[in-house]
């Protein structure tokens, strides 16, 4: 095979952000194809005088929202193009794959087989290797937990460039301390983990208006049991009697005979495409309280009052923002920051002055959504504890946002509760430590992995991890 | 690290005894930052710096760190920053706030006063702030606060002296912002106007006086929004497009 010319396997400098845009750093971007090559980048990192060492991550397609996929000043390595592949193995039910396969390219590869990753989350433009270093969550938490759950074994280069084999039952400690571990505990290159069998690419959908927070935590803790996915949609805005209404929409995959007779023929058709591009330029201030108030109003006001069994394309119910191709650009130059926590299940109090301290702040979040956690991972650092989870976006420019954050992290660590690593950009490490109380354990493993500290991350040395 | 809402976690403050440079430090400790070196001149004996670290400490710092840092020896500057970077760690921000005001008669009087505090307002902020920005760029982030003033937008007969090195060091941070692009790294500027210190006291007050304070809060301002340049108060930056423009027989006469 030929070599690469130099330039490129030594690296391209460049400004990296995550997702929300905000707080970029320099690295040097190296784009290893084969596990040799990310050992490789991973020993010379090593071998630098600490003084001079500045650590390696690896990034997939840069989904976080926070500074998790950068490496200020050291090698980011991008994995979105590592070794591309995936083998199907229907006999066991379980597909591997390389860590640099997005979650958008499985699905379109797994329908036809009649086959579904096991979790997806709000994007499909994940890699898999990014989905275990977040140990990312679905609408279908509550039912299957996270990700993790369902690795049932991975590679993993570490800084001594060793490439391993981990799974629950070789090297548990290092296997859960690398689901979650955002990927500071080795890169990880491949993982073999079960699929969800389906009939369709279809969703069966059934929606309600919620009135108030109480009546969609009630619904939610009615019926979950009963749907694979559940997701509720709140409006911030939202104040008094109206506090926390919002659209509940739960879903399972649709069968065979439940899709219309035109449909029947192909069952497991899927074209999914961006229908819209947001534009390069977008002025600041775009999103605020007026122009958010207007949007979740029109969008509570058209959702139906109650609607059984509606067949839909699963890219609208799972992806709905990926029809909008770069809509992190919408909330102008200054970005996004994306807040989410979850709260223990009888924390419902504290999760209700949550969200009536956002709504009087006028936080100006349209995208605000609420889900259920069923059992999460031993993983030390996996974000998912059962309980209720909070996810909503604001404009890094609205002002006082710093100030209503910090106040929001004393809510949740009060309440037993946590932020997600992979979408924090703005925590502060006392808060962050004492809401993972794994993370001494998740620590003694990194310790003994990485003892020179080669793995970092803007997000690791902000955190102080 | 620099988060997404501006605050960040360690702080340099060049010019431990400034009442600007400490308002600043203060207000970034404020807003979450830990550890602050403090460089100055015999920075471990004197009293002054000593009396910032107390506040800075009592703001909630977790360290606070004195470091000698002499403006006129600029072959020690760069060890400054290392000496800094190894008690700290990353430098998220640096705040350059040294300098000296003196009084244009006394430069008059005595021209060997005048260049010595010329050094202290301008040339030594040359050999700092290059060994700050090898290191940021080193880093991949970072921001370099460089208190500029308004007396270098348009230097006046009343402290030429003064403003002519504040003008020197404002053209020096532009074009050391832009050799930094991309890098990570930048340079944030901020051109008070009449700053109510002890360093102005024998000055009495121009029109728009500031408070220490108030700049310490543009400057929190101006890195949450990523500023470029921060006029403080705000208001200066349209008196100085009108100043600049009026006629020298005039500008010159201008009583101070």
């Amino acid at each position: 095979m030929a070599q690469p010319p130099p330039a490129a396997r030594a690296g391209t400098p460049a400004l990296l952000t995550g997702w929300g845009r905000t707080a970029p750093s320099a690295a040097t971007v190296v784009r290893p194809r084969t596990a040799a090559e990310v050992a490789a980048a991973l020993e010379a990192a090593a071998a630098r005088p600490a003084e001079r060492r500045r650590g390696v991550v690896a990034r997939g397609l840069g989904r976080s929202y926070g500074d998790a996929a950068q490496c200020a000043g050291g090698v980011v390595l991008d994995c979105a193009h590592l070794a591309p592949g995936h083998r199907l193995d229907p006999a066991a039910g379980t597909v591997t794959a390389s860590a640099g396969t997005s979650l958008a390219d499985l699905i379109a590869a797994l329908l036809p087989h009649g086959y579904f990753p096991p979790v997806v989350p709000g994007t499909r433009n994940v890699t898999v290797g990014g989905a275990i270093a977040a140990d990312i969550h679905g609408k279908n938490h509550h039912a299957d937990s996270s990700f993790g759950a369902h690795v049932r074994s991975l590679r993993l280069v570490t800084p001594d460039g060793a490439e391993r084999a981990v799974s629950p039952a070789e090297d548990p400690d290092l296997f859960w301390a690398t689901v979650g571990g955002m990927g500071l505990t080795g890169v990880v290159t491949e993982a073999t983990f079960g699929v969800l069998p389906v009939e369709t690419s279809a969703m069966r959908v059934d929606t309600d208006r919620v009135p108030d927070l109480d009546s969609a935590l009630a619904a939610m803790s009615a019926t979950d049991d009963r749907y694979r996915y559940t997701v509720c949609w709140i409006d911030l805005l939202a104040r008094g009697a109206a506090l926390g209404r919002g659209v509940l929409t739960r879903a399972h995959h649709a069968r065979a005979d439940e899709l219309p007779p035109a449909r029947r023929r192909a069952p497991l058709a899927y074209a999914p495409h961006a229908l819209a591009a947001a534009p390069p330029l977008v002025p600041p201030g775009l999103l605020n309280p007026l122009s958010v108030r207007a949007f979740n109003t029109a969008y509570y006001a058209r959702a139906p009052r109650r609607e059984r069994g509606r067949v839909r394309p699963l890219t609208g119910f799972f992806h709905p923002l990926d029809a909008v191709r770069g809509w992190n650009r919408l909330y102008g130059p200054r970005g996004l920051v994306q807040y989410q926590f979850a709260v223990p299940f009888g924390a419902e109090d504290e999760l209700r002055r949550v969200v009536a301290a956002l709504a009087a702040a006028g936080a100006p979040s349209f995208l605000t959504v609420l889900k259920r956690f069923g059992p999460g991972t031993p993983a030390p650092l996996s974000f998912p504890v059962p309980g209720w989870t909070l996810a909503l976006d604001l404009p890094a420019e609205f002002p006082g946002l710093a100030r209503l954050l910090r106040r929001l992290d004393e809510r949740v660590l009060a309440a037993g509760g946590r932020i997600y690593l992979a979408k924090d950009s703005r925590a502060d490490p006392e808060t962050v430590h004492a809401m993972y109380p794994g993370l001494a354990a998740w620590r003694a493993v990194r310790a003994r992995v990485d003892p020179r500290g080669v793995l970092t991350s803007d997000l690791a040395r902000r955190l102080e991890l | 690290m620099r988060n997404a809402v501006g605050a960040v976690g360690t702080v340099l403050l060049l010019g431990g005894r400034s009442e600007i440079g400490a308002a600043v430090a203060e207000r970034l400790v404020r807003d979450g930052a830990r550890r602050v070196v403090l460089a100055a001149r015999e920075a471990a004996d004197s009293t002054e710096v000593a009396a910032v670290a107390e506040r800075l400490r009592a703001a909630g710092a977790r360290e606070v760190h004195p470091v000698d840092f002499d403006a006129a020896r600029p072959d020690t500057h760069a060890g400054v920053v290392a000496a800094a970077v190894a008690l700290a760690g990353d430098l998220d921000v640096v705040v350059d706030a040294f300098g000296v005001l003196g009084e244009q008669a006394e430069f008059d009087a005595d021209p060997a006063a005048a260049a010595e505090a010329a050094t202290a307002t301008y040339t030594g902020h040359v050999s700092a702030g290059l060994a700050v920005a090898a290191r940021l760029r080193e880093q991949g982030h970072g921001t370099l606060v460089v208190v500029s003033s308004v007396a270098g937008v348009r230097v006046r007969r009343a402290n030429f002296v003064y403003g002519s090195a504040k003008a020197g060091l404002d053209g020096f941070a532009q074009g050391l912002a832009d050799s930094l692009h991309g890098s990570g790294a930048r340079v944030m500027i901020v051109r008070p106007g009449y700053v109510a210190t002890r360093m102005s006291a024998h000055v009495s007050a121009a029109p728009f006086p500031a408070t220490p304070g108030q700049v310490a809060d543009a400057v929190a301002d101006g890195l949450r929004t990523g500023a470029h340049v921060v006029w403080v108060p705000r208001v200066l930056r349209l008196v100085f497009a009108g100043m600049r423009l009026l006629p020298r027989p005039l500008w010159r006469r201008l009583p101070r």
